[in-house]
């Protein structure tokens, strides 16, 4: 895999988040993603910068155009310093939640990525990769 | 602080949500809604999201709230207008937004709206002399 660009924004406060899902958007329409991807791509990236706001007090977000085997796509990097995720198999789980939302936010942002990365380490924080292709459907 | 703003329309209010949201917006928007529901004993409400494009689980939590919340003081919530990519993120995602009624557009969420409060009590009088 090569990237061909990298952004990073710092997210420290909600209005943060629509800047960089912005930016996502529209790296994502320049590359020919279809409106239903962009939107998958946007709405996994909502879910995945609530979590770095609320649990860690913010962090950093990357958005790099990556391509592999002659196709393009979005990669997503979300990563905090903050307490980290005790139990990662727990925290994938749908309906699971330890600050009282849904719990669809890790689950769910999985679902919406086409590859999907988590590291977590307690006491050192959470480092959330996804990627969209451009044929990801 | 920005806010939506929120239009009164005889019996119903009408919000049309023009920007995307962010966490502290949406929760503005919940409690500004419930106080003008109390404050103009609306019986309705309608939320027009056709230039939303995203809904992600917090947002759909609150448009839930507002449901649940306009029902407990004698208000209907209808949402419209959620554009296709939406509808298909948020079923993905694993959000049903059950309890909150939807229309296509507008101009049908109003008529769904008139639906569910019922006849007004004047227009039941004229039924009532119809059957005698």
């Amino acid at each position: 895999m090569m990237t061909l660009s990298k952004e990073n924004f710092e997210i420290k406060r909600e209005p943060d988040v629509i800047l960089y899902r912005n930016r996502a958007k529209e790296l994502a329409a320049k590359i020919g993603m279809s409106l239903v991807g962009q939107t998958k791509l946007i709405t996994a990236a909502s879910e995945l910068v609530r979590n770095m706001l609320r649990y860690a007090e913010g962090g950093t977000g990357i958005i790099e155009v990556v391509v592999r085997n002659n196709i393009k796509g979005i990669r997503l990097t979300f990563a905090d310093k903050g307490p980290g995720i005790k139990d990662l198999k727990l925290a994938m789980q749908d309906g699971f939640s330890t600050g009282r939302s849904l719990g669809l936010g890790l689950p769910g942002a999985k679902r919406l990525s086409n590859e999907f990365d988590i590291k977590s380490e307690p006491g050192k924080g959470t480092t959330v990769t996804i990627i969209r292709w451009k044929n990801g459907l | 602080m920005d806010r939506i703003p929120i239009l009164k329309m005889g019996e119903f209010l009408l919000v049309t949500i023009q920007v995307d949201l962010y966490d502290r917006l949406a929760l503005t928007l919940e409690s500004d809604l419930m106080n003008m529901v109390s404050r103009t004993e609306a019986k309705g409400v309608l939320i027009d999201i056709s230039s939303v494009s995203i809904v992600d689980s917090f947002m759909g939590r609150i448009l839930g709230n507002i449901a649940s919340m306009s029902k407990i003081m004698d208000a209907e919530t209808v949402v419209v207008g959620m554009q296709p990519a939406v509808a298909i993120t948020l079923v993905e995602l694993g959000l049903t937004l059950s309890g909150v009624h939807t229309a296509l557009d507008v101009e049908m969420g109003m008529e769904l709206l008139r639906n569910k409060i019922g006849p007004k009590p004047n227009e039941e009088e004229d039924l009532y002399d119809d059957i005698i």
